[in-house]
């Protein structure tokens, strides 16, 4: 042992094999011996939730800092957002009112729907063509005629004042991030943390501070879609050309000034990047967030879910699509917006704006008009479609005639595959998980990964959370399983083959807008409730980086090598599997990271269609207000996103390492 | 006002003594413990990169003083340290007599507005403001109000003959015509001491040569007190009162033009001046015979060879070189003109 053990230690099979003989032979040898390295015991677990649970009562009813206590602060938040919110939804929704409650009068009504579309329109227009134009005119147009405007209009005057605070915190944290690198420290990891943490998670300690209704919905939406502004913020600032910040500095601007007018202007492009990020985070989470009180498209689908009334789910569910689709490409638009040429200073200010002055004598005349034509304020009646009956018979139709089939499909995937897995991994003594964890850490990153991941995976164990972690893996796992083993060979044909490419990428950019919400009504049209609905959703949603991160594999290795190949007289399968597949693997493996944080991310929001997992935990967490459990079990679910996070990124990096191809992002 | 006062009895406008500029980390220790001279050995083993080692340069009020040397050499990181864009690890640099290094931000940030004006080699201009905007906005930062300094940006846009492009994006122009705008804005709030990071490098040579002319013509109205930074010796030696050759972070030589190609004082410098056509930077005075004989005419002793070669070599006589007090300091013959211009040693070179 003494001279072989050294070099056994360096040859990476022989760790493994070692390992795992080592786990197998323990978990057959041990049951008896000792049970408590098989199950947990129930005496041993921290009971942190219940201390979170009395912090977080104590927070509400006895602290205070001095002048004011705990709940005066949450009160003046929520007044705060309160506000601009009312105004935002009586210019888009109720008319601005005057009173209180049932005795509030009307004192106008709301923006006409003819109205919105004309400024919809006009914003198209200025922000690209008259085709964009029409796209969100249409989209917005199948909001009046199908009968979705007053939901989708109380959605949106959410996401009218979430974007903007939202941008705004975003912003200013990432400027004090960009100044402060003690800040930066500070901050990194609790963007790294937010990002992973599931978003019912967010939802139940601001259920607790906010209590139900649409304000504490607007406190998660915002906080949700902040992070990624923050961070795009910091990169933007970064971005400016070092000469022009010594410009800025060289004519004498004081640090505000070289903030305000030098680098934010100067960093514009990729700021809009950032705006688009959070107004596409903000539609998602206003969508969930009817959860906890928020109104619109997203609670009737919830209503609807709950009702089990497909049509009515659905009706809604692509009423979000299409109002995604119209902010996704509208924002976009704004963010690509060809650069300002110079005009004549001789034109006035009219001429100028031509876009703007129309959009509000539009505005202004279809108001007017609106008071003595009611067909004119509000989109007639008589002329809406409702297709909620056509899905519902549809649905009822795929039932009657596909039912066996569904169900054998079903059926045999439970039984084959899904059951079974899960079984083995409940089975599992947790000792044994957590110390392959920490071998893994070990071998791929050193002695700090395999802290982190044996460490983490330890807390899952001591806060209880581990027979529900395993089940959360095991649905995370088999769906990642089925999103790579579809989405890596479209990648390479997406690759390969340029019309297919531009096929796929428009459907994968599309998919990757809608809130994730919406992936439910279908599932729960076609199975019904269950695990295997929710693997089904899991796999579309995060189908996508699969599919994106292995095209770019393939796209981006050195012309000269493929050359080389067909040089050499390789086949195009020996190609494939000799010199692409394995130059892309460290790139794919990102994709499949990636697929892995949203796989997680969406089945927490499947805990809807009825999965045994944390999610579901979390779910409960949120019904009750139980804030230290659904931060426990959010927690958890950040860990588990952690662990394979770092777990991936550092065998992908050691890969690249191998192939010699430059550390992407090492230089950052 | 400097008009006909000769450069070295000019006052001083901008000196530094003893500067270092070492990346890396514990270069102030490093540099304490190796008593402000360590070598480049020792500084290489530290593991640090010694962008500037030990400058010292005087410029003198209403001079052209280039900094020159290859791409890597520490001419940019040495004109940060002047202009504190970044603090340099050791040294002294005084601005108008006083000491820049001790100056509080907001100090700094005063003399930066009223003093200095800067242009830099990619032109630095703010995207998303129109050429007016750009020229205007170091007043803008002033907090000059906006018709006072919208005036005085058109009059320096004129300046540069960029009228009629008020309204226009800096991705609306050319090269060329981008670095007019740059120097338009740092002339903006008419600077005192006006530094130059490699403003002709990124054109291509004609609108480079257009450029440097455009400078010279500039310069004789306005006699910026000027720190010009080139990698270019042609560039260098057109524009030049002096030049400070930088090699490794070192200053290897300053002195005129004619200095470093008469007398280079390393092989280095040599090699760059080796192909320079000298019949532009010698003067009659650095190749002159002694006086005697009779004389076709007289030539300015400062007259640069090639102005008179002509008139030299198409007379059958010598001509008198006369001093600036007009007494006759020298002769020069068709041999000596003619050794110049085919790049051979003149027999009887005079030191200069
Ligand atoms: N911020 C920095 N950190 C570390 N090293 C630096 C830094 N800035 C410059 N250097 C190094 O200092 C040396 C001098 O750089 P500097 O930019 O002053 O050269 P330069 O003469 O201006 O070259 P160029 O003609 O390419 O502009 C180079 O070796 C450079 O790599
Ligand atoms: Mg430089």
């Amino acid at each position: 042992m003494n001279t072989a053990a050294p070099a056994l230690l360096r040859d990476g099979r022989a760790i493994w094999a070692l390992a795992l003989g080592a786990s197998i032979l323990f978990a057959w040898a041990t049951r008896d011996l000792v049970p408590w390295a098989h199950e947990y015991p129930r005496d041993w677990i921290w009971p942190i939730r219940f201390e979170i649970t009395d912090f977080m009562k104590w927070l509400i009813n006895d602290a205070s800092f001095g002048l004011f206590s705990f709940t005066d602060l949450t009160r003046s938040i929520a007044w705060l957002l309160d506000w601009p919110l009312g105004l935002a939804t009586g210019l888009l929704s109720t008319g601005l009112m005057q009173g209180q409650g049932s005795d509030a009068v009307q004192i106008t009504p709301p923006l006409s729907w003819l109205a919105v579309i004309g400024a919809v329109v006009a914003m198209g227009h200025y922000a690209r063509d008259w085709k964009l134009a029409a796209l969100v005119g249409g989209c917005f147009l199948y909001l009046a005629m199908f009968g979705q405007w007053n939901s989708a209009m109380i959605t949106l005057s959410s996401i009218v004042v979430a974007v903007p605070i939202g941008v705004a915190g975003g912003l200013l944290l990432g400027i004090v991030a960009y100044r402060s690198p003690w800040f930066e420290r500070a901050i990194k990891p609790v963007l790294d943390l937010m990002q992973t943490v599931p978003v019912f998670a967010y939802l139940v300690p601001i259920l607790f501070m906010f209590g139900f209704g649409p304000v504490a919905a607007m406190a998660a939406t915002i906080i949700y879609a902040m992070p990624p502004m923050v961070r795009v913020t910091m990169l933007a600032l970064r971005s400016v050309a070092d000469e022009i910040v010594d410009f800025g500095r060289m004519v004498g601007c004081t640090r505000r000034q070289l903030t305000w007018k030098v680098l934010v202007p100067a960093s514009m492009p990729l700021l809009m990047v950032g705006v688009n990020q959070v107004i596409m985070l903000s539609l998602n989470m206003v969508i969930i967030a009817s959860m906890i009180g928020a109104g619109g498209l997203g609670f009737d689908v919830l209503a609807a879910l709950r009702r089990l009334d497909i049509g009515g789910g659905l009706e809604a569910g692509i009423a979000i699509v299409v109002l995604a689709v119209a902010l996704d490409r509208l924002s976009q638009a704004f963010a690509t917006r060809p650069p300002p040429v110079h005009e004549d200073p001789a034109r006035g200010w009219i001429a100028r704006h031509p876009w703007l002055v129309v959009a509000l004598g539009w505005i202004v005349v279809t108001g007017l008009a609106g008071l003595v034509m009611p067909g004119i304020q509000a989109y007639p009646k008589a002329l809406q479609v409702t297709t909620g009956t056509f899905w519902a018979s549809l649905v009822e139709a795929i039932n009657v005639n596909f039912y066996d089939a569904l169900e054998a499909v079903k059926t045999a995937m439970l039984l084959g595959v899904l059951i079974p897995f899960k079984r083995f991994l409940i089975g599992l003594p947790w000792a044994v998980v957590v110390g392959l964890l920490a071998v893994a850490g070990w071998r791929l990153g050193g002695w700090r990964l395999s802290l982190l991941a044996g460490g983490l995976a330890l807390l899952v164990v001591i806060t209880g959370q581990w027979e529900k972690a395993m089940i959360t893996v095991y649905l995370c796992g088999i769906s990642v399983l089925i999103a790579t083993a579809i989405g890596v060979p479209v990648g390479i044909a997406a690759a390969e083959r340029e019309r297919l490419g531009g096929v796929v990428r428009a459907v994968i950019d599309t998919l990757q807008t809608l809130p994730s919400f919406v992936y439910l009504m279908p599932v729960v049209m076609l199975f019904r409730v269950g695990d295997f609905s929710a693997m089904i959703a899991v796999v579309v949603y995060a189908l996508a980086p699969a599919v994106r991160y292995t095209a770019h594999g393939i796209r981006q290795i050195d012309p000269q090598l493929i050359e080389a190949g067909i040089a050499a007289g390789c086949t195009r399968r020996q190609m494939l599997w000799k010199i692409k597949l394995p130059l892309a693997l460290p790139e794919i493996m990102l994709g499949i990271n990636q697929t892995i944080m949203l796989a997680l991310s969406m089945l927490v929001i499947t805990a809807l269609v009825g999965t045994r997992d944390l999610g579901q935990e979390v779910y409960i967490a949120l019904t009750k207000a139980d804030t230290g459990r659904g931060i426990v079990a959010g927690l958890s679910v950040a860990f588990i996103a952690i662990i394979a996070d770092r777990l991936i990124a550092a065998g992908s990096m050691r890969m690249r390492h191998r192939l010699g191809l430059a550390a992407e992002g090492a230089t950052a | 006002m400097d008009d006909g006062v000769r450069v070295e009895n000019r006052p001083v406008k901008l000196a530094c003594r003893g500067v270092w500029k070492l990346f890396g980390a514990d270069a102030d220790g490093f540099l304490a413990r190796y008593g402000h001279a360590p070598d480049n050995a020792a500084i290489a083993a530290a593991g640090l990169i010694g962008a500037v080692r030990d400058a010292n340069i005087e410029v003198r009020q209403g001079e052209i003083f280039i900094i020159m040397g290859l791409s890597g050499s520490g001419k940019s990181t040495l004109v940060r340290c002047l202009s504190r864009l970044i603090e340099s690890t050791a040294g002294e640099i005084l601005f108008e007599g006083r000491d820049l290094l001790k100056a509080g931000e907001a100090e700094m940030i005063e003399i930066r507005r009223r003093k200095m004006g800067m242009v830099f080699q990619h032109f630095a201009l703010l995207p998303h403001m129109t050429v007016l905007g750009n020229v205007a906005f170091p007043l803008e930062v002033q907090g000059v109000d906006r018709s006072r300094r919208e005036a005085r940006a058109r009059e320096v846009i004129e300046l540069v003959g960029l009228q009629g492009r008020e309204g226009y994006y800096p991705r609306e122009l050319s090269g060329g015509q981008q670095q007019r705008v740059g120097i338009a804005r740092s002339l903006a709030v008419e600077p005192e001491l006006w530094f130059l990071d490699e403003p002709f490098s990124a054109l291509d040579p004609l609108i480079r040569r257009e450029m440097q002319d455009e400078f010279l013509r500039l310069q004789q109205m306005l006699r910026k007190t000027i720190v010009f930074i080139t990698h270019d010796f042609d560039e260098a030696i057109r524009l030049a009162d002096r030049i400070a050759i930088m090699k490794d972070g070192r200053i290897i030589q300053i002195g005129s033009p004619e200095e470093l190609v008469t007398a280079p004082a390393t092989e280095y410098v040599a090699e760059f001046t080796r192909d320079i056509p000298r019949a532009k930077v010698l003067s009659a005075a650095s190749v002159m015979l002694p006086p005697g004989g009779d004389y076709a005419g007289q030539v300015s002793a400062d007259a640069k060879i090639a102005a008179i070669a002509a008139q030299v070599e198409a007379a059958d006589r010598p001509f008198a070189v006369v001093g600036p007090d007009g007494a006759v300091v020298g002769r020069i013959d068709r041999e000596t003109v003619i050794a110049v211009l085919v790049g051979r040693d003149p027999a009887g070179r005079a030191a200069p």
